[in-house]
């Protein structure tokens, strides 16, 4: 059997559960779909997910399960997986399961496979597409070492309109106990470092600048570009943690999930990191001295050739009467 | 105050991936290496620890012989002493192997903080850092963006999806592992350099029976999603071209 570990906070599906989903049917090849739903309280998850073409869905309800901490999921987490004994465990490729997948893995000793883009076969024998070499190279991985094995899918990599409907699935609730005192971590409650001044998501172009723009002092270059095209001025992580642009202009995991008409990524090379925030935009164009560069491989028009002289030259050309 | 920074050799960005005969790794021969970037930034928040706390930094690596160039870099950016688990085997290690190995040479030394940094650019598995922890017996956090430390108690910023934080509170020993952009790095100085040369690196033994995980079956460049549209020329061709292509195919300007 597989298990989805579902991931929700305050009673709100995180969306990306769905594509772990989808992931667990085309791996499934025969085998049964549970779903497990934990939390302190899920209010109608587990109904909404019941809806997907799988065996149950499992309301695993603890208190100490909310607020969120890596020691009361891994803990919780391993009670229902082992005695289950499924073949796979999936879970979407989220901030919290990389902060708790790890711990789980490393208590039951088995692999966890992260991150993964693709699934080759089906059952026990697959095995799994992950990035590596910040996505220079895709690697075909098999777990070793006998079930379970844990697998974290990339957002976006499986689509959650794929996921096969089967009407209502049971839902029954199941025991999770949990030594309060063995949560080690105090979480105190989320929040945002400052109201975002501009909201990339509304934007209809942008023109994202990357490690290649070399220093703070080319910025003007690309706001130049992006006044030239009607766009909003974004950034890769780099340029963010450099000061060179304020991080509220942040496309990436870290930052914002954008999907303009038109994305612009100037020196960007495309680490995974970046392309999760962009990949959906209508059109795509890369600008990189490196024909190898990953950003290649999301990119509609492709330039190979310096910046530093491509983007005046297109500015200058939009400025043609 | 006692910490650990663990860092690992990555090849270079600018490195062109090359693979060998049997597609399961890259060609080590061709590969130029650097000190992984989030360790790095790992690496500055121990020595800000330092500085602000007292205490020592030991640099923690596991792989084959060439890892010394950047245990050496460490050394010349201030950390005090290294430990180095020596093997070849360890360059095209998974996350179980390398965090077992290090936690082995790691546990008599009883550090009150690790940090390393969240994933690597090599394989990026994200996990050797939460593997660690759990064989120290140590609590950990992930992804952080700010440390605090007050007598013996820990609060650390940790990072959210979409530009969300959050405090955590936990207590020492622990282990964090560090997002990049904490802080501003700082590069070695040549009293730095001078001074690593004379700065104890311990080898310890790749310990028996660390059993990897996962298998690499092969390797390749990745398949292209979309069909790219390559556009070539001089710069004012290649504008022409593209501003053409973007007003009348693809209706985007």
């Amino acid at each position: 059997m597989i298990l989805v570990i579902a991931e929700q906070r305050e009673g709100k599906l995180n969306r990306a559960t769905w594509e772990a989903i989808a992931a667990a049917q085309q791996l499934a090849g025969g085998m049964p779909i549970s779903v497990v739903v934990p939390g302190a309280s899920t209010g109608n998850i587990a109904q909404e997910l019941a809806s997907a073409s799988v065996a149950e869905v499992l309301i695993a309800e603890n208190a100490v399960l909310e607020p969120y901490t890596p020691d009361g999921y891994a803990a919780a987490c391993r009670t229902i997986i082992e005695p289950a004994n499924p073949t796979f465990v999936l879970f979407a490729h989220t901030y919290q399961t990389r902060d708790f997948a790890p711990l789980l893995a490393a208590r039951m000793r088995k692999p966890l496979i992260t991150d993964v883009t693709g699934i080759n076969g089906t059952g026990a024998d697959a095995t799994f597409t992950r990035p590596m070499f910040q996505g220079k190279l895709a690697a075909q991985v098999k777990p070793q070492g006998g079930p379970p094995a844990l697998v974290t899918v990339q957002i976006g990599a499986f689509r959650a309109d794929a996921v096969q409907k089967g009407g209502s699935a049971p839902t029954k609730k199941v025991d999770v106990q949990i030594d309060a005192a063995a949560i080690r971590q105090k979480p105190e409650a989320p929040f945002r470092e400052a109201k975002q001044a501009v909201d990339l998501g509304q934007a209809e172009r942008i023109v994202a600048v990357g490690r290649g723009i070399k220093s703070q002092e080319n910025i003007p270059l690309v706001e130049k570009l992006a006044k030239a095209m009607g766009a909003e001025v974004a950034a890769s992580r780099p340029i963010c943690d450099n000061g060179w642009l304020p991080m509220e202009r942040q496309i990436g995991s870290s930052g914002q999930t954008v999907a303009p008409k038109l994305y612009v990524a100037l020196g960007i090379s495309g680490a995974i990191q970046h392309l999760v925030g962009m990949k959906g935009s209508r059109t795509i164009v890369a600008i990189n001295k490196d024909a190898e560069a990953p950003i290649f491989e999301v990119a509609d028009y492709g330039i190979v050739g310096d910046l530093f002289e491509i983007a005046p030259a297109i500015i200058a050309e939009l400025e043609k009467p | 105050m006692k910490i650990a920074v663990c860092i690992k050799q990555v090849p270079t960005r600018e490195w062109q991936p090359r693979l060998n005969d049997q597609k399961t790794w890259v060609r080590e021969a061709d590969v130029s290496y650097e000190m992984n970037e989030p360790d790095a930034y790992a690496l500055e928040e121990s020595l800000r620890l330092r500085e602000k706390h007292g205490g020592e930094v030991v640099v923690c690596s596991a792989g084959p012989a060439r890892v010394q160039t950047v245990i050496r870099e460490a050394l010349a950016r201030g950390a005090d002493r290294a430990i180095h688990v020596e093997h070849d085997s360890l360059g095209a290690a998974d996350a179980f192997v390398i965090a077992d190995a290090l936690a082995v040479a790691m546990k008599d030394e009883q550090f009150d903080l690790v940090l390393t940094g969240l994933q690597s650019d090599d394989q990026g598995h994200g996990q050797t850092g939460v593997i660690l922890a759990e064989r120290l017996g140590i609590p950990s956090s992930t992804i952080i963006m700010e440390v605090q430390i007050e007598a013996s108690s820990l609060r650390v910023k940790r990072e959210l999806e979409g530009g969300w934080f959050q405090w955590i509170a936990m207590p020492l020993p622990a282990l964090l592992t560090i997002q990049s952009g904490i802080n501003q790095l700082r590069y070695a100085t040549l009293k730095g350099i001078m001074a690593a040369k004379k700065k104890e690196i311990r080898k310890a033994p790749l310990p028996d029976g660390v059993q990897s995980s996962q298998q690499i079956v092969s390797l390749a460049v990745p398949t292209r999603s979309k069909q790219t549209q390559m556009i070539g020329g001089t710069p004012a061709d290649v504008a022409r071209e593209l501003v053409k292509r973007l007003r009348e195919e693809a209706r985007a300007l």
